[in-house]
């Protein structure tokens, strides 16, 4: 014990008096404990921050999330919009120095595919075989065009592994010491403390790079995580408290980053599923409508938002080419409210809502339940936990409730499991074939602009019918120390590091 | 003394399988699904049923419950279900950094508390004593978590003494990690002091109103001998018990404190895997502090008899 004591602070002191003192690190302050990191499995917004420095991916995105290259340089659809042929670089290799190539990208789809509790097979299960005519060449053949693929590839299941470290089948090998190809390798996880990365010198952007080490820090309150970046204890921090925004902004020392993010706040109502949907005023599409009139988005924005809650009316954010200008956030109307109402039969309704218990929930609830009293109906506030709200959502156990999803860069992600008849995610059992036929065939149209027109389609219906309704695109506020140079904020609220330096 | 430890340890066992029992069918009752709360947004149908699966999740209780005593028999606590690391290794990892927390806030409470409330006694009525009252009644009544950010904002954003969270090893940078753990443990030991400080004073005041005080003083003992040597030492017994159940209640979690500071410990450990419905975790941490705390009262009670010679031959 003393021997290693001895040592290691000996090591410290070496590490002090000669290279360590000029090598530089960037700390960064999460707001959770990431989960598992093996990207196949990996299921949090906190994990993919860390995977985006650790693990390369075949393609990335921009700023304005058009595709761009990372371990793929080029991509071209075939004539039948049934096969898509990467051209990968040549000169890549993994963490542990093995080469990555047309074989090793092959390996991990396939794991990706058949591992037992992939959570990525669902988004790539449209690829029905690989091929591998050469090293530089990855050709993907798929069961039925799927416009939805390019965009998978740029987040986890795109993300390269070398087969060496995932050959033993073990899939908790993986998650223990993921190695991949990325600009920084794994060095050490302390659950609930810290993940340390290091430089890989042999990524073939290295010179783009500028930290020894990058070091995450789950912080998970924020008040702390705040202090922490003004006390110079980390160095960026993800997620600031919409309410601490004035205090960053008035702070010389710091930078606020937002960016309107991929994801949105709504509510949803519970239409068909089970006995709570029985006696729900809500299964009644007039009075979700009349609902939806009460809302003044812009107020929660400006209140609980400090304006960084920017009001949605559809499920593609404004960054996204799909979003559709024909719907922009509707202003409330208590008149027209009440004659829904009217309409439906009611003067009064009530029913109860539930929200997850945190500060920023229960205080949209509240003001939620005062717009909507104005009109009539009256909403019980059921604060809920996480993990119970979570079972009771898919068990139907719920009459209307609000709920966040991170976001997809593709449009598909931000609407097709919530609507269709058999969604995975679809709690209140909303079905209209009409929707799910058009919703289907937008997976298969390859061109922006027809892709487009099909979501229009659907979002005609869905604006009437009203299975659920959007509040707010969820940012992604970023603070910085005034020291970090280059930083930029991406919509899918990723840290991307090319570039960014200490000064 | 001997037959008395071997006793308390017949005694624990059946209280472990009770207690473990208890924390087993108490999570069950727990709303909410391990499984939904695993699988992570898009709660993929086949993802879901693979992991009911792979936990043993669809087994009668009493069949998941033989299975989990089974594996503790053989010193195996199970694995993370969110992180798959090995629940051994996250105590491993955890308790070490707990117990040097807990240790420096008893030491500092017992070094604040004790001279404190043997001061109020023996000033009683004075305006020292009311100085001291009031210390006590606000390290009670102040929140931790109120405390802990005033000082974060105050000692580490402020004048920029000490790291505002986190925790480094003692093993790693020792000094450093004297540092980080400064604060929190200040934090603990305001709460836990006052509570000593109590206990210490009316001890006091009920020892020096006792015959032998009087007798001690008509036969024309200083002062100070009389308090710390006949009063204090009959004081005493009381307050190491006191000072053994709090250092347990430290070990069972310091979870707000935990939580302000960033540090990787106990109570964090066993919170965060009751929000994640990380049944392993929460059983073998839970297990681990029943453990420790069986130990504590164990040596609560030789300690008592060390300090009180009458209860040697009892």
């Amino acid at each position: 014990m003393m021997g290693k004591f001895v040592w290691t602070a000996g090591g410290a002191l070496l590490c002090a008096a000669t290279v360590c003192s000029a090598a530089q690190s960037l700390r960064i302050g999460l707001q959770e404990d990431p989960d598992t990191l093996d990207p196949v499995r990996a299921r949090t917004y906190v994990s993919r921050i860390v995977f985006t420095s650790l693990c390369d991916k075949l393609v990335d995105i921009d700023q304005k999330l058009q595709f761009v290259p990372q371990l793929a340089q080029s991509w071209a659809w075939g004539p039948d919009h049934k096969t898509l042929t990467f051209k990968l670089r040549t000169d890549v290799v993994f963490h542990d120095g093995t080469p990555f190539n047309a074989e090793a990208a092959k390996a991990n789809l396939e794991r990706a595919l058949t591992l037992k509790g992939s959570q990525r097979r669902n988004e790539i299960k449209s690829i029905e075989s690989i091929e591998t005519p050469d090293a530089g060449t990855l050709v993907l053949h798929l069961a039925q065009p799927d416009a939805t693929l390019l965009a998978q590839l740029s987040d986890r299941a795109g993300m390269m592994l070398s087969p060496k470290s995932f050959a033993d089948g073990d899939p908790s090998t993986v998650s223990r010491h993921p190695v991949c190809s990325g600009p920084y390798e794994f060095v050490k996880r302390v659950q609930n403390d810290r993940i340390e990365l290091k430089k890989f010198d042999r990524y073939y952007d290295a010179k783009d790079f500028h930290f020894d080490r990058v070091v995450f820090l789950p912080i998970p309150d924020t008040t702390v995580r705040l202090q922490n970046l003004r006390s110079g204890g980390i160095d960026i921090l993800e997620r600031l408290n919409p309410s601490d925004i004035k205090e960053v902004k008035g702070d010389a020392s710091l930078k606020f980053n937002p960016v309107a993010g991929l994801g949105y706040q709504e509510i949803f109502f519970n239409i068909n599923n089970g006995p709570k949907a029985k006696d729900n005023p809500f299964a009644n599409k007039l009075v979700r409508q009349a609902f939806q009139l009460t809302i003044d988005r812009d107020a929660i924005n400006q209140v609980v938002g400090n304006g960084i809650y920017e009001p949605a009316q559809q499920p593609f954010p404004p960054a996204s080419p799909y979003h559709n200008d024909k719907y922009p956030p509707m202003k409330p109307d208590i008149a027209k409210a009440k004659a829904l109402l009217k309409q439906a039969g009611f003067t009064t309704v009530e029913a109860n809502f539930s929200f997850g218990n945190t500060t920023i929930s229960a205080s949209i609830a509240e003001m939620l339940q005062a717009m909507a009293a104005q009109a009539g109906i009256r909403l019980n506030l059921r604060p809920t936990e996480y993990a119970a709200m979570l079972s009771e959502e898919a068990a139907g156990n719920f009459q209307v409730d609000m709920r966040g999803w991170s976001g997809r860069v593709d449009p598909d992600g931000n609407i097709f499991v919530f609507v269709t008849c058999d969604g995975s995610l679809n709690d209140g059992k909303y079905c209209n074939p009409k929707v799910d036929e058009l919703l289907k065939q937008a997976r298969t149209v390859l061109d922006v602009e027809g892709r487009k027109a099909v979501y229009g389609q659907a979002q005609d219906i869905l604006q009437q019918d009203l299975p659920k309704f959007y509040i707010y695109y969820q940012p992604w506020p970023f603070a910085t120390r005034k020291q970090v140079q280059g930083f930029k904020p991406y919509p899918d609220g990723m840290i991307r590091l090319r570039g960014v330096s200490l000064s | 003394m001997f037959r008395l430890i071997l006793r308390r340890i017949v005694v624990a066992i059946p209280t472990l399988i009770l207690v473990s029992m208890m924390i087993f069918s108490l999570q069950k009752i727990l709303p909410g699904d391990p499984v939904l709360a695993m699988a992570g947004e898009e709660r993929d149908p086949a993802v879901l049923e693979f992991l009911r699966e792979k936990y043993r999740l669809n087994d009668p209780l009493p069949q998941q419950y033989l299975a989990w005593v089974r594996e503790v028999a053989q010193g195996n606590l199970g694995i993370s279900l969110r992180t798959e690391i090995p629940v051994t290794i996250l105590i491993a990892q955890k308790l070490p950094v707990t117990i040097q927390l807990a240790s420096m806030a008893i030491v500092f409470s017992v070094l604040i508390g004790i001279p404190l409330g043997i001061l109020a006694a023996v000033r009683k009525g004075t305006r020292s004593e009311f100085g001291i009252n009031l210390f006590a009644l606000s390290g009670m009544s102040i929140p931790n978590f109120w405390l802990g950010i005033l000082l974060i904002m105050l000692v580490s954003v402020h004048w920029r003494l000490l790291p505002a969270s986190g925790f480094v090893p003692p093993t790693q940078d020792f000094w450093l990690s004297m540092k980080t753990s400064l604060l929190p443990a200040i934090v603990l030991a305001t709460a836990i002091s006052a509570y000593l400080l109590r206990h210490t004073r009316s001890a006091m005041l009920e020892a020096l109103r006792a015959d032998y005080i009087r007798t001690a003083r008509a036969k024309g003992a200083p002062e100070w001998s009389v308090i710390l040597r006949h009063a204090l030492r009959n004081a005493l017994m009381p307050i190491v018990t006191l000072v053994t159940i709090l250092f347990g209640e430290l070990l069972a979690g310091a979870v707000l404190t935990e939580q302000i500071f960033g540090i990787p410990g106990f109570g964090k450990l066993l919170v965060d895997a009751v929000f994640n419905r990380d049944y392993a975790v929460v059983q073998g941490v839970v297990l681990c502090i029943a453990v420790g705390f069986i130990a504590l009262t164990l040596l609560a009670d030789v300690l008592y008899i060390l300090v009180n010679p009458r209860l040697r031959n009892a």
